[in-house]
């Protein structure tokens, strides 16, 4: 098993009236990209705060690279927080220049950082713009250059794609991606299914303050494969179903040359027995597994959940 | 962690280069020596040039009421009766008439018919003209001899002198207390504008959704520290550069009025010797009042009362601003605060509306107890350490207090902080604050 950065053991976090994290254990992987996910209110901000340390557990411990959490390893962690905002009145420069001091910087490092950062993103004429200048886009682009340029082990982005146009998405996506490649760990929190299914290595669901699926994102998509195929055929539907032989008709698709149907393989049997029964009766031309993407497996797990 | 001294010079850049704080520096000054001066310009400017003319039913015995040349005040000495002169006054450009009955001398008062309404700096000055040729003729007439007059003339001032156990002592408690009452009066204002400017700070970072952004890099306890803190320097600052450029625009300001209204020759000009005279032991009794010991300018206690107020103003401050950030801290914008507000600002005007009573009893209970509280005796004891009637352990007590209760207020204003800038669309009650207090 890969080297661990983050670990959280049963951590449970009580506000005055309601639990928002109850026996929360995580564990993080060096330099993967670890999905944060869980429907609103969850307890996924509480979980970040104590990770960032604006929050501490009323039980459980927190690790960082084996060590408990503590305020030594601040400046080690970044944090792009989902309600984010800058001072409105103060310049560009000087404000990612402050805020990267206080990440424990020196100012000529924290300097050159930001020119070069300011650079690659190609934002030089900003800098003595005040930030009431900039649209949400920009802001957001200042905000996530702050969060990088101390250079962190651990960077937690909460929705860091909102506010973003397509093509600064797709900018973001690289650059967090390159970061990941250069040795950072990512624990990216977000309801952008899309974009958990690109980017994330790991993902854990939290749900009602407790965590109720956690694993590798392909391992999770593996157990949750529904034995169900798609397939395209010429021939009518009345000849696919003389050949279906107790495998079940999900859903079917009309369409002028090619026909779509949707078949859930009968309990204990194969892809190769489905085709082997199909063939004789219509001509196939293609046959996909229908994979459930996260989305549909947040879904459910949720509602399950609920019914619990 | 050297986080704080960021924070601090921050929260001081920004405030002191806002255009907003150099209008207010430069503003201040000018107003106050600006409505110094108004007053003094006002009592000079008004006295537009006067020519009146004379109606003596005396005639000669004021013949001296003579001028030549153009002065400020001009007679023009006649032999019209009262009603030609009157006739007279509305067609021509004389503004007065100066009407000296037959019963002058006995009755003491004479009459002044005007078009418009003179300043009472011109009437004084007739007034000591008649009353100087009415005193000589008096003395003519009832044969006693001038030296004699000038030494039985009496004018008597009342000193009233405090004595106690550790001997006399004037007694000027009332002029102190007014210079300290000045004192608490800044206390009071600075202590209003700079909390509420803590408190916005911290709604604006609130609001504009920093807030998490930085604590994540330092403690909100860091945080707020850094705020109270800068803001308080740019208090002093603000505080140092009034005194200067008052200070300075006020001795600019004397000198230019001095030069052109009491010129030398201007004055002297009219005058007849024994005038000149009297002006002159004038003159030098008024210098010998300005530079003598006992003037209140010397009688306070400067570096003693600099340094009180100092202490008062930071601890004072402190202990509010520290109340104006949790305020800004449990709401989410500026128009929720008033609920929060008022048990804040309340003991703030009451101090400062007692200290106006303790100017009138500096010895009495409330002047005592509010000087002690410490949610009061920022203002109050300023006016009673003017007056220099306040014991050592009085003072002693009293900043114990202060210290002891900022520390309280930061501490717990600390915790209310720290959780309320990180809730946000919550009304916010009393019992929730108290709740904040435990997590």
């Amino acid at each position: 098993m890969a080297e661990e950065i983050f670990r959280s053991e049963n951590i449970t976090k009580r506000y005055a009236n309601h639990l928002a994290l109850d026996e929360v254990s995580i564990t993080v992987e060096k330099q993967s990209i670890f999905g944060l996910l869980g429907p609103n209110g969850a307890g996924k901000t509480s979980l970040i705060r104590i990770i960032n340390q604006i929050t501490a557990p009323d039980s459980g411990t927190a690790y960082f690279n084996g060590e408990p959490l503590s305020p030594e390893h601040i400046g080690r962690i970044g944090y792009l927080p989902e309600e984010r905002g800058l001072y409105k009145k103060m310049k560009v420069g000087e404000q990612a220049l402050y805020l990267a001091r206080l990440k424990g910087l020196e100012k000529r490092v924290a300097l050159q950082r930001l020119k070069e950062w300011f650079v690659k993103f190609e934002i030089e004429g900003w800098w003595n713009k005040k930030v009431e200048e900039l649209s949400k886009g920009m802001q957001q682009k200042i905000q996530f250059i702050i969060t990088v340029l101390h250079e962190p082990e651990l960077l937690i982005f909460d929705e860091p794609f909102s506010g973003f146009d397509p093509i600064n998405t797709d900018l973001i996506k690289n650059e967090i991606l390159a970061l990941r490649d250069r040795g950072t760990t990512i624990i990216f929190s977000t309801h952008n299914m899309e974009s958990v299914e690109e980017l994330c290595d790991h993902i854990a669901l939290i749900d009602n303050s407790k965590k109720i699926l956690d694993g590798k994102l392909k391992d999770i998509r593996a157990s949750h494969r529904s034995n169900t195929y798609k397939i395209g055929f010429r021939g009518g539907f009345q000849n696919l179903k003389k050949g279906l032989n107790g495998h079940a008709l999900i859903s079917e698709e009309n369409e002028d040359e090619v026909n779509k149907a949707k078949i859930k393989l009968a309990d204990g049997s194969s892809l190769n027995t489905l085709l082997q029964a199909l063939i004789p009766h219509v001509e196939l031309e293609f046959c996909t597994e229908e994979i459930p993407s996260i989305r549909d497996i947040f879904i459910e797990q949720v509602s399950v959940n609920k019914g619990r | 962690m050297g986080k704080i001294p960021l924070i601090i010079q921050r929260e001081y850049l920004t405030r002191v280069t806002k255009k907003s704080f150099l209008v207010m520096s430069l503003l201040g000054p000018l107003l106050i020596a600006g409505m110094m001066s108004l007053v003094v310009w006002m009592g000079m400017a008004e006295n537009e040039n006067q020519k009146l003319i004379v109606v003596d039913d005396l005639n000669p015995a004021f013949s001296t009421l003579k001028s030549k040349g153009t002065q400020r005040i001009q007679f023009v000495y006649t032999d019209l009766s009262l009603d030609d002169a009157k006739a007279k006054l509305l067609e021509s450009d004389f503004t007065g008439i100066l009407y000296l009955p037959e019963n002058v001398l006995n009755a003491k008062s004479a009459q002044l018919f005007f078009k418009k309404h003179p300043s009472s700096f011109v009437l004084r000055s007739i007034e000591k003209k008649v009353e100087g040729i009415v005193e000589s003729l008096n003395l003519v007439q009832f044969g006693i001899d001038k030296e004699d007059f000038y030494k039985v003339k009496s004018t008597v001032t009342l000193h009233p002198i405090l004595y106690s156990k550790s001997g006399e002592k004037q007694d000027d408690t009332k002029e102190k207390a007014y210079v300290g009452f000045a004192f608490g009066l800044v206390i009071y204002m600075f202590i209003f504008l700079y909390g509420v400017q803590v408190m916005r700070g911290v709604i604006e970072e609130k609001t504009s959704r920093i807030v998490e952004v930085i604590i994540s890099s330092v403690k909100p306890f860091e945080l707020m520290m850094g705020k109270i803190v800068g803001v308080a320097l740019v208090g002093l600052t603000q505080i140092a550069i009034w005194v200067a450029l008052t200070f300075g625009i006020m001795m600019i300001g004397q000198t230019a009025i001095y030069e052109s209204n009491f010129g030398v020759d201007k004055v002297t000009e009219q005058m007849t010797p024994e005038m000149a005279k009297q002006l002159e032991a004038a003159n030098a009794f008024n210098t010998k009042e300005l530079i003598d010991e006992n003037n209140i300018i010397f009688r306070i206690q400067w570096p003693q009362m600099i340094g009180w107020f100092l202490f008062f103003f930071l601890g004072g401050y402190l202990l509010y601003s520290a109340l104006f950030a949790a305020i800004g801290s449990a709401v989410d914008s500026e128009t929720d605060t008033q609920q929060f507000m008022l048990p804040v600002t309340m003991p703030l005007v009451f101090a400062y509306v007692m200290s106006i009573f303790i100017i009138e009893n500096p010895e009495g209970p409330a002047a005592f107890w509010l000087s002690i509280i410490p949610f009061t005796s920022p203002i109050v004891m300023m006016v009673r350490v003017a007056m220099g009637n306040v014991q050592a352990w009085e003072m002693a007590l009293s900043c114990t207090l202060l210290v002891g209760t900022f520390v309280f207020t930061v501490w717990l204003s600390g915790r209310i902080y720290r959780t309320g800038i990180l809730m946000y669309g919550k009304k916010v009650s009393y019992k929730e604050l108290w709740k904040w207090l435990w997590y």
